[in-house]
């Protein structure tokens, strides 16, 4: 019996929360959110609530092709090893309270590996297609990952430096006892933002499938339930990244649980989403030397000092 | 690394009209591009030897869709110098309104769709919406959106109220805020500036060389405009600069054509304030001719030259089009050569293309990929062919 209820509330995590169900009702509204944002930005109405989710829907009854060409195992698996990471990453981090799932000691390196699965995969998945729209696409991935990973991953050290811990929670926790703190991080917070749109492939970074130069990138063969799935991940995704932004960087649920935690979750989520969108209304696309320069030469100096004041600040509050 | 071969067109996202770009890429390095035409030939020179001159009005403005008013204007033009009609002041006047607007809306066209080929697509719908300030202008004054039907052989089809003036006018102030806040945008935001500054590089010895017209040009530092150098309609009466740019790239072109629209308001200013009085149009002969023309009018992307014949029948015995595009597109391979993947669609919107308006007729044969010309009787005897397979036989006719 103990089995069968262990079995019984562990498929719940995974399917419906803070698992798969959750991520997939989060994302959609997110990303009708960020739709709606940069629509409002732009003087466009924008969609209605429910477009993500029609988008979906409708995708799922489409039919699939796949090209003759085409690695057909890997062309069906790839979207589902994606979401099953996005998934998998969800249960390290803290959501409605500043406990997570299955936190332990390093937990953090393990979700920014988790989310560097999702890049692969659209790597995998322009390459198995071979049109060449999809080749030129996934080559792109790999540039664009190189540049925005290094940068990404130390700004979000900064924070657990000062914490003294590699455990989202004990960050999250050690800021909700210490707020002031997390103006230290500023600088930080600004270069993980930016590093994000590369992650999330968004303007100024949406190189990868930047369609007026190569369709679609590497979803350019995809069609149907397939392309739905990996829509869905995407959004999930962001979801994702914006709860490990919130609980690395903005203090996680502030010590509240129930409903002031979602409330709080909700709020500073869809604040990150809110930034994402501003960038991504603000700039035009750059090019893939000029946004491997512009992480070098920028964010990944900026991010090792960000290092720096954390190391500063770490020592000035223990002695 | 290997060469990779990607198709831009003739079907693709960046093109807003068929044309085929075959690119050879080496990395993201364009080492060789092959443009060919020809998805989009309508026949319009020829289908204008069939009708009558002032149906003509009604064909020649559809050869495009941004420049209808310009198409129409250098015909018009051919057929009032060929039959000796003087047209009224208010008529010209009337006509340059129009032209200069059309201008306007091209070029802030223009604007969005660059913005949208680098992935700016805030700039894009910001320019779009202001576009439509130019185009309720229009309609107002004609009635219609875009193609104005505005011009009859001998003067203009409708008359200016000093209401529809003013009215315009006020357009006008609001239109100039907005394309002063474009030019800030064009030459101060970071990314625009890293994208279009020192790409699709066109010297100014290539430019003369490849006959660049118009914004393209100018861009290059070509100093031509026929608005100045060879003054048709009220363009002598007007005071504008002729912008250029020693820049040579796209960015030069962002900056020509944005100060375009701001001489456009100024001449547009001009002309409303002191509007000529008088008739609007004179009467036309139905037969024309004999005798032939060529007139050359400064549109929005460029010279647009149109000849003429007039065999003196009501019928025109040629009409010759040379869309602005044309005398553009030559240069486009050669800006591509040596730019990046990611420059392609800016550096073929750069130019303001019109396939259609642009499009030769010329024989490709599938398979051996022989290209040439074909001549009439060739032609007659492949098509007389063609439809005795389907069972058909035109050799009588």
């Amino acid at each position: 019996m103990e089995i069968i209820k262990e079995l019984i509330i562990g498929l719940f995590y995974i399917i419906v929360f803070p698992g798969l169900l959750f991520l997939v009702i989060y994302g959609g509204l997110s990303e009708w959110l960020d739709r709606k944002f940069y629509a409002q930005m732009q003087n466009r109405q924008g969609p209605p609530w429910y477009q993500p989710f029609a988008d979906i829907i409708k995708l799922m009854s489409k039919q699939v092709i796949i090209p003759k060409a085409a690695d057909k195992k890997m062309f069906k698996i790839l979207p589902f090893i994606a979401i099953a990471a996005i998934n998998t990453s969800i249960f390290m981090i803290p959501i409605f309270s500043n406990s997570a799932l299955y936190g332990f000691r390093g937990d953090i390196i393990a979700v920014i590996y988790l989310l560097s699965i999702p890049t692969a995969t659209l790597f995998l998945i322009g390459w198995s297609s071979t049109s060449p729209y999809a080749t030129i696409g996934s080559m792109r991935v790999l540039t664009q990952l190189f540049a925005y990973e290094v940068p990404l991953l130390i700004a979000v050290l900064g924070p657990c430096i000062l914490a003294g811990s590699w455990s989202i929670e004990d960050v999250a926790v050690f800021f909700t006892n210490n707020p002031w703190l997390m103006l230290v991080n500023i600088i930080g917070f600004l270069v993980a933002i930016v590093a994000l749109q590369g992650k999330l492939e968004r303007v100024p970074f949406d190189i990868p499938h930047a369609e007026t130069e190569i369709v679609g990138g590497v979803f350019t063969e995809y069609s149907g339930r397939l392309y739905g799935f990996m829509r869905l991940a995407l959004d999930m995704e962001m979801v994702v990244v914006a709860a490990l932004i919130n609980a690395v960087f903005l203090g996680g649920s502030f010590g509240y649980s129930g409903w002031i935690g979602l409330l709080l979750f909700v709020i500073k989520t869809e604040f990150v989403v809110f930034l994402l969108s501003v960038l991504k209304a603000a700039m035009a696309r750059v090019k893939i030397n000029q946004m491997v320069d512009f992480c070098w030469k920028w964010l990944a100096p900026f991010a090792i000092l960000q290092i720096l004041i954390c190391i500063v600040a770490r020592f000035m509050i223990n002695g | 690394m290997p060469k990779i071969t990607v198709p831009l067109g003739p079907q693709h996202p960046a093109l807003k009209e068929p044309g085929s770009f075959m690119l050879s890429l080496e990395g993201e390095e364009i080492k060789d591009a092959v443009l060919r035409l020809g998805y989009n030939h309508r026949g319009v020179e020829k289908a204008a030897e069939a009708r009558n001159y002032v149906q003509n009005i009604y064909l020649l403005e559809r050869v495009c869709g941004i420049c209808s008013h310009a198409h129409a204007t250098a015909y018009v033009h051919n057929v009032e110098e060929i039959a000796q009609l003087e047209v009224p002041q208010r008529a010209k006047a009337i006509r340059m309104i129009v032209g200069e607007l059309e201008r306007l809306h091209s070029h802030l066209l223009w604007l969005g769709v660059a913005g949208h080929e680098i992935g700016f697509d805030t700039l894009f719908m910001y320019s779009w919406r202001d576009r439509e300030l130019v185009l309720d202008a229009l309609e107002e004054i004609s009635g219609n959106r875009v193609h104005y039907s505005m011009n009859s052989i001998g003067g203009v089809r409708r008359d200016m109220s000093n209401e529809q003036i003013k009215k315009v006018l006020g357009i006008l102030k609001t239109l100039e805020k907005r394309i002063k806040y474009y030019i800030t945008v064009g030459t101060e935001e970071s990314t625009i500036l890293a994208r279009t500054q020192g790409v699709g590089v066109l010297p100014k010895d290539e430019a003369l060389k490849r006959c660049a017209t118009g914004p393209q040009g100018r861009a290059s530092g070509v100093d031509r405009d026929v608005r100045r150098d060879n003054p048709y309609l009220l363009y002598d009466k007007v005071d504008f600069k002729v912008i250029t740019q020693d820049s040579c790239d796209v960015f030069g072109r962002l900056v020509v054509r944005a100060l375009e629209m701001v001489e456009s308001c100024k001449i547009l200013k001009q002309v409303l304030e002191n509007m000529p009085s008088g008739d609007i149009a004179v009467k036309a002969p139905i037969k024309i001719g004999p005798g032939e023309a060529v007139n050359r009018y400064e549109a929005p992307r460029g010279e647009d030259i149109h000849y003429l014949k007039a065999n003196g029948t009501d019928v025109p015995a040629r009409v010759k089009v040379r869309a602005p595009t044309l005398a553009n597109f030559e240069s486009v391979a050669y800006m591509l050569e040596g730019d990046t993947l990611a420059d392609a669609p800016l550096i073929i919107a750069a130019i303001d293309p019109c396939f259609s308006c642009t499009d030769r007729m010329s024989l490709v044969q599938t398979g051996t990929g022989k290209s040439g010309i074909m001549s009439f009787k060739e032609l007659r005897a492949y098509s007389i062919e063609e439809y005795k397979k389907k069972g058909i036989d035109f050799s009588k006719l």
